[in-house]
């Protein structure tokens, strides 16, 4: 088994992750409370990568993050490399991808709870951050474990963007599952069949605690 | 003083436009605001305390906006400093009792939190609930709880979503005991919703009457709701006596029909209405609406005239209630002076009177 590309996904599945929560947390909040009636159009943007191919989020993943696209410019005049083929380049594509895997649960866990408690929140003069803190979060942790753990692991199994942003460099963008890929090109089904199981073995765990947390929340798809 | 002059149009609602288009001014002390449900009850409770915004018009306490559609003005309602119980009571379901009452005074020091808290816990009595959590609560103790944590804060003005619905009548009391002795000592407006008659009469200082979204009438509880307007009015006035009853003959040429109560064990004249023979029906009376005579009445103009025996008296304020059982069991209501000059004690053998127009066919 190669134990640098599986390090190196669980890596990137750690830091998408947690990245992830705190960019959905606030797109969540906004979700499922704005009574602002353009809000379909960015449920649509969130959900796309849900019925879009791997491939073509890839794609445009990469032209933008290319020497000549709009992210790798200023990526470049930061950093002074290019975003395509990097780690970070990897973090950024699996964000978009995993996004709505993080975004619908806690939309969904934020919509279930009971809006008396904010209003009573805000009645007792509660800040909207205070009500955040202390009546939002912690009843809707079920819903933030769930997509946490979701997004971790639809980023341990993504294959498509990796393989169009990031390339094959060993320990900097070849993760599990582009691994397995190339053990079954080399005909090495014996490896392949190693990394493939102990994948689907966390992938099994990490649903398990999902269902075993709250069944009710879990509904990327289906949602509301 | 707070003074409401709002207008709401809701578009969306499902059957018909509802338009809420209210004028009315809170003095310090109680006003019971009642109505059949959808009247728009908590929706003005709602606008008051900031959580819906009204179209136009104003809502002020005193000097201060409160909202002012003119000036583009609306508070937010964490800056109104009022206190509002929710029906549901939205008690913090992860926090303890004392974290939930303690909540609204995040800027307030420790020490004078826990002064408050102590305070008002022994004002509402539930010193001994502090650590649970309000799942562990019984309803009344939930309730008592949502009030503390609303009162606490020290607000000017109280909004009340019928927080005493589902409890018995005697811990009803008991409660609205205490919050009468906590408004003693703060006086300020209190409007407290309801469609319960008898927590109308218990608080009944002034009643405001609200149906289809606008003020019907104002006044004296007893003025009012023994007069309603509207026929939802009267329903949710409430009737002490709704008796199930068997039609037994129509006497269509006089507009009464006869009806039996309670498996035929007495007979009572009301006035014609649907109901054939044989059928099923229901009667509601008023218990303030029933005379007592301690003498078999003779020379009366009233058709319903039932023997019966006192079962126990109650005294609610100023006014005793008193359980007769004449075939069927019946309420009344009499004055404490009636109850003297008669001398009414359970066990007393009475004849009951009733107009045949006191007596209503529901449904």
């Amino acid at each position: 088994m190669n134990a640098e590309a599986l390090f190196l996904s669980l890596r990137l599945a750690a830091t998408v992750s947690f990245l992830l929560l705190v960019l959905a947390l606030p797109l969540a909040y906004g979700l499922a409370f704005s009574t602002w009636r353009g809000k379909f159009l960015v449920e649509s943007v969130v959900a796309l990568p849900l019925v879009l191919p791997p491939t073509v989020l890839g794609f445009y993943a990469l032209v933008a993050m290319g020497p000549r696209g709009p992210l790798g410019k200023i990526w470049q005049s930061l950093f002074g490399h290019s975003l395509a083929f990097t780690f970070a380049g990897l973090v950024l594509a699996s964000m978009l991808y995993s996004l709505p895997f993080a975004v619908q649960p806690l939309v969904a866990s934020f919509e279930s709870l009971d809006r008396r408690l904010l209003d009573a929140s805000a009645v007792l003069g509660a800040s909207r951050a205070r009500t955040f803190l202390r009546v939002i979060l912690p009843l809707a942790w079920p819903g933030v474990l769930t997509a946490l753990v979701l997004s971790f692991a639809h980023t341990l199994g993504e294959f498509g963007v990796v393989l169009m942003v990031g390339g094959n460099l060993p320990g900097i963008t070849r993760t599990v599952s582009i691994d397995i890929y190339d053990r079954v090109q080399a005909l090495d089904y014996a490896a392949a069949h190693q990394t493939a199981l102990l994948l689907l073995l966390v992938s099994f765990v990490v649903l398990a605690i999902v269902y075993g947390v709250n069944r009710r929340v879990w509904s990327p798809w289906l949602a509301k | 003083m707070l003074s409401v002059q709002i207008r709401k149009q809701f578009r969306s609602n499902a059957r018909q436009p509802f338009l809420l288009d209210i004028t009315a001014t809170f003095a310090p002390g109680f006003t019971v605001l009642f109505g059949p449900s959808g009247a728009g009850k908590s929706t003005l409770l709602d606008c008051i305390a900031g959580l819906q915004q009204p179209d136009s018009g104003e809502i002020r306490l005193g000097e201060e906006s409160f909202f002012d559609a003119a000036g583009a003005l609306s508070l937010p309602p964490q800056r109104r400093e009022l206190a509002y119980v929710f029906q549901s009571l939205a008690l913090f379901p992860h926090l303890s009792v004392e974290q939930n009452i303690r909540y609204g005074l995040d800027k307030l020091t420790l020490s004078e939190q826990t002064e408050r808290s102590n305070g008002i816990a022994r004002t509402f009595r539930i010193g001994n609930l502090l650590t649970r959590r309000p799942t562990e609560l019984s309803g009344g103790e939930k309730q008592r709880v949502a009030l503390a944590r609303s009162l606490i804060t020290r607000p000017r003005v109280l909004l009340l979503d019928e927080p005493l619905t589902g409890l018995d009548s005697a811990l009803r009391r008991s409660i609205l005991e205490d919050l009468r002795a906590w408004y003693a000592a703060n006086r300020i407006p209190i409007l407290y919703v309801t469609h319960n008659r008898e927590e109308v009469d218990a608080i009944g200082e002034r009643v405001v009457t609200l149906a289809n979204g606008r003020v019907q009438e104002s006044g004296a509880p007893g003025a009012i709701l023994d007069a309603p307007r509207s026929i939802e009015l009267a329903h949710a006035a409430g009737f002490e006596n709704v008796l199930p009853a068997i039609v037994v003959e129509h006497r269509s040429t006089d507009g009464v029909m006869r009806v039996s109560l309670d498996h035929a064990a007495c007979e009572i004249e009301i006035p014609l209405g649907d109901g054939e023979p044989g059928s099923e029906v229901r009667v509601a009376i008023r218990a303030g609406d029933i005379l007592i005579s301690t003498q078999a009445p003779h020379f009366l103009s009233a058709r319903n005239i039932l023997p019966g025996i006192v079962e126990s008296l109650e005294t609610r304020g100023t006014m005793v209630a008193i359980r007769v059982k004449a075939g069927a069991i019946f309420q009344v209501h009499v004055t404490p002076g009636a109850v003297r000059a008669l001398d009414l004690s359970p066990g007393l053998l009475v004849w009951l009177v009733i107009k045949t127009h006191s007596c209503h066919l529901v449904r």
